[in-house]
């Protein structure tokens, strides 16, 4: 069936009138474009590798041939580079589109579109790719204009500019394992002849050497691979809280001056392959609660968003200017897709400003000369001008960035569940250790000491420690396979206290796109609405998009006298009859105003006002039940920047109208949250837009619903699938089994702890002792954790 | 018994060896990407077009390589103009 037909390039349905281009149909001419491009530069093997996965861009409207320009610019140019010396240039780019293998075999082989390009290499998991290249054949302008022309579009803005990389801590990390590793491996060696029979035959000599080896050993992994421990004990120490890393650098202090002592009175040969396995245990715990989402960006603010160079008309002429050089008063141009950068008043007469990003509102508003826009919108159309009302860092959606400094975060930090417990813990165990110490003072004065350093040394809270990262880290896991992805994994814990779910409308509860439309007038014959969408194809407006893509025709007719006119709606003629469509003014000539407060399209058909499409936004599949389940454990809020013409609908999901708010600004929100809060309530946010991230940064939790989510979202705690949005209610239960898992691993820990106490009170404690329980004790609680959070998972259907 | 103390040493040299490979390979950015050259590893030479084929570069990117490519483009060059 021809309507099965899919784009070679993209593999979406071509619908009924596919380009065509050497026997290939394409659902698109940006497509098939795209396919020429690669076709003649002998890369068609891109097809191959993995067919259908091109990069479609929405609007094919490719973005004006400025754009790039201020990539000319030294300026900028310094800053994006990554190196240069002479001729050879290296720069780094985060492309979102990045996800398949063909795009890794396309990218590394962009040598073969411009010779300049000497080498490129991609990071698949970081999305990002590094290219070397040659300024004398091709500039970096080229560069990007050459990505952009291949539809692999890179986010080059401000805030990937500043951006310092952070693999360094992580590689200090990797060295840190592995010298913990390195000290673990050899010291067992050292210690396992001791712990088989007939050891006591083990020549002196030998004895000595393996014992000042271990401690050669000991020394790196205590003062490097351990050093954080020491140092964070210390610190929160200082400011009087008792946190996990205390106990265990107690622990650890108090193995290595008990071996040190065994050793240099040759007694015996010491702890140090616990000490050093330990250490090994614990690191690999944090390597595996810091392994996040390298492609996705939780800290992205309005630098990321806007660009980083405007075009600003001076007398002399139009030129480049970086954004913070922007002054009040001064002339912008701001062309067909790119974003106002700040507050302005427009000159031009008509311009389309989309702010979906800003709002949720899939729709742009019309404004005319001399109308505020604010900035954060995309200009659709033609290129307009502004004049600039604030700088950039005092417009309206900035400032609110800046007021959003959460104090709450740093604060609910130290009261974690693990500092928690091991505030308790400490103070338990230093107490059992001086009673005993006291006991057998009176009694066996010579092993007072020992009994005394051995509750120490086996009350490490080694095991404890490593609960929470494996249990939160796997949840975390689960959560990303589920299409829910969490900054870290301490977002599980506040997820969990949540006990207040406050919802943006627009975007949030209902989809993105307008899918809701109904014809309110006159019926429509199929052949009208055959003309109908023929003429719709012709528009690039998203509306007509819309209207186009749900009106079911077999076939195009011709349109002649095509004529778009801007803001206002299309006009054309087929077989002869003249059709309008687009807003009530340009079709029946009344007035703008109207009162239903919905999206119309209105149609001009057959001499008359045939009436008008009717545009909502849906709400989200599962909403009704989602907020029935969520209501029985939360209270439920709804902040909206809209007018309450939704309210009946909304009343009916909620129940009540009490906690619906309407007409809410972006500052009125985050006033709001910080209410709730001072209320003592758990305050979990989940919104879309930029509107919305003064709260989602001031809520305990915020989460952004997002269709794609490696493209932009504000600043959050978590990003949520679109489609997943339903599922809320199971991820935040599914938090609640995910501290109980804790729980049991902690009573486990407390178990073997139980155990080694009472080898340790007695005085009794061998070094094989501490050498079998405390690894076990370890791998267990791991083992543990990781598989009931995976086997919960399978229970509980996302 | 005096052979132990040799084995020892070399065993621990042995394993000092592995461990400073270990932290050069980490210094040198192999793993921060585990995932891409197990893609890569899968391609074909690159497209015909380019004639030294034979000298297609290997995976990885190690300051090696960037020397590597920067030597190859003198024939780069003439093989453009």
């Amino acid at each position: 069936m021809s309507e099965e037909l899919k784009c070679i390039h993209c593999g979406n349905s071509c619908g009924k009138s596919p380009v065509i281009f050497e026997g290939n149909s394409f659902c698109c001419s940006g497509c098939s474009t795209v396919f020429q491009i690669l076709h003649t530069n002998d890369l068609k093997q891109y097809y191959h590798i993995e067919p259908m996965q091109g990069i479609r861009i929405e609007d094919e409207e490719k973005p004006a041939n400025e754009t790039y320009a201020f990539l000319d610019l030294d300026k900028f140019k310094t800053k994006i580079l990554t190196f240069s010396e002479g001729d050879f240039l290296k720069v780094s780019f985060f492309i979102p589109e990045i996800h398949c293998a063909s795009c890794i075999w396309l990218l590394e082989n962009l040598h073969s579109l411009n010779p300049g390009i000497i080498q490129s290499v991609v990071n698949f998991p970081k999305k990002e790719i590094n290219i070397t290249f040659r300024e004398s054949e091709i500039s970096l302008r080229k560069l990007v204009e050459l990505l952009v022309s291949i539809h692999y579009i890179p986010e080059i803005s401000q805030h990937s500019i500043d951006k310092p990389s952070t693999d360094k801590s992580d590689k200090k990390l990797f060295i840190k394992i592995g010298i913990a590793a390195f000290s673990f491996m050899n010291a067992m060696i050292y210690h396992f002849p001791q712990y088989l029979p007939g050891h006591e035959f083990l020549e002196a000599d030998i004895r000595r050497m393996f014992g000042w080896l271990s401690v050669a050993l000991a020394i790196p992994a205590l003062t490097f691979s351990a050093s954080d421990y020491f140092l964070t004990a210390y610190k929160s120490l200082k400011k009087g809280i008792i946190s996990i890393d205390l106990p265990i650098a107690l622990g650890l202090i108090m193995l290595f001056a008990q071996s040190l002592v065994e050793i240099i009175s040759g007694k015996g040969i010491g702890y140090i392959d616990s000490l050093t396995g330990l250490v090994f245990f614990m690191l690999i715990g944090r390597w595996y609660q810091s392994k996040t989402y390298q492609a996705l960006s939780f800290e992205r603010d309005y630098k990321t968003y806007f660009p980083l160079a405007v075009t600003q008309i001076t007398e002399t002429g139009n030129q480049t200017i970086a954004l913070e050089d922007l002054k009040a008063g001064d002339r912008i141009l701001v062309r067909n897709q790119e974003i106002v950068p700040a507050d302005s008043i427009l000159i031009s007469e008509m311009a389309n400003i989309d702010y979906s990003f800003v709002t949720g509102e899939s729709m742009p508003v019309a404004k005319t000369a001399g109308d505020f826009v604010f900035a954060g919108g995309r200009q659709i159309g033609n290129a307009i001008e502004l004049t600039i009302e604030k700088e950039v860092q005092q417009s309206y959606l900035t400032q609110l960035w800046n007021q959003a400094e959460n104090p709450f975060t740093a604060d609910n930090k130290l009261k974690t569940i693990i500092n928690r417990v091991s505030q308790y813990f400490t103070i338990v165990v230093v107490l059992i250790a001086i009673t005993s110490g006291i006991f057998w003072h009176f009694n066996r004065p010579e092993i007072a000491l020992f009994a005394f350093t051995s509750v120490l040394i086996i009350a490490c809270p080694c095991a404890l420690a490593l609960t929470v990262p494996f249990t939160f880290g796997s949840t975390m896991r689960q959560f990303g396979r589920k299409g829910f992805y969490l900054k870290n994994t301490a977002v599980i814990e506040h997820l969990y206290k949540v006990d207040t779910v406050v919802f943006d409308k627009t975007g949030t509860i209902t989809n993105a796109q307008l899918s809701d439309i109904r014809f309110i007038g006159k019926e429509l014959s199929a052949e009208q609405l055959q003309m109908l969408k023929s003429l719709m194809f012709h528009s690039s407006h998203p509306l007509s998009k819309t209207i186009y893509n749900s009106i079911e025709a077999e076939e195009l007719l011709e349109v002649s006298d095509f004529q778009e006119i801007h803001s206002l709606g299309i006009s054309g003629k087929i077989n002869g009859m003249k059709l309008n469509i687009g807003s009530k003014y340009f079709v029946s000539g009344g007035k703008q105003e109207s009162e239903n407060l919905k999206t119309e399209v209105w149609v001009y058909l057959n001499d008359s006002v045939a009436g008008y499409f009717q545009l909502e936004n849906e709400y989200r599949s599962g909403l009704g039940e989602l907020i029935q389940k969520l209501r029985k454990k939360h209270e439920l809020h709804l902040l909206t920047g809209d007018n309450d013409a939704e309210k009946t609908n909304l009343v009916r999901f909620f129940g009540t109208e009490k906690n619906l708010h309407f007409n809410q600004t972006p500052t009125d929100k985050l006033n709001y949250i910080r209410n709730l809060q001072q209320r003592g309530k758990k305050v979990l946010m989940i919104g879309d837009g930029l509107n919305d991230a003064g709260a989602l940064n001031e809520s305990n939790v915020g989460i952004v619903v997002a269709d794609n989510v490696f493209n932009f979202s504000p600043a959050c705690d978590a990003i949520l699938r679109s489609d997943k949005f339903a599922s809320l209610d199971k991820y935040l239960r599914f938090t609640r089994r995910s501290i109980k898992i804790v729980y049991t691993g902690f009573l486990i820990s407390f178990m073997y702890n139980l155990v080694g106490l009472s080898f340790a009170v007695q005085g009794n404690l061998t070094p094989i002792v501490a050498a079998i329980l405390m690894p076990i004790s370890s791998v267990s609680v791991v083992v543990f954790a990781s598989f009931s959070v995976s086997l919960s998972a399978k229970g509980f259907k996302f | 018994m005096s052979v132990v103390f040799v084995l020892v040493f070399a065993a621990i040299i042995m394993a000092g060896a592995f461990l400073v490979a270990f932290i050069w390979s980490v210094k040198n950015g192999q793993y921060e990407d585990t995932y891409t050259p197990s893609v890569r590893m899968l391609f074909d030479d690159p497209p015909v077009k380019i004639a030294e084929g034979g000298e297609q570069r290997a995976e990885g990117e190690t300051s090696k390589e960037d020397i590597a490519s920067e030597e190859r483009n003198p024939k780069h060059e003439t093989r453009n103009s």
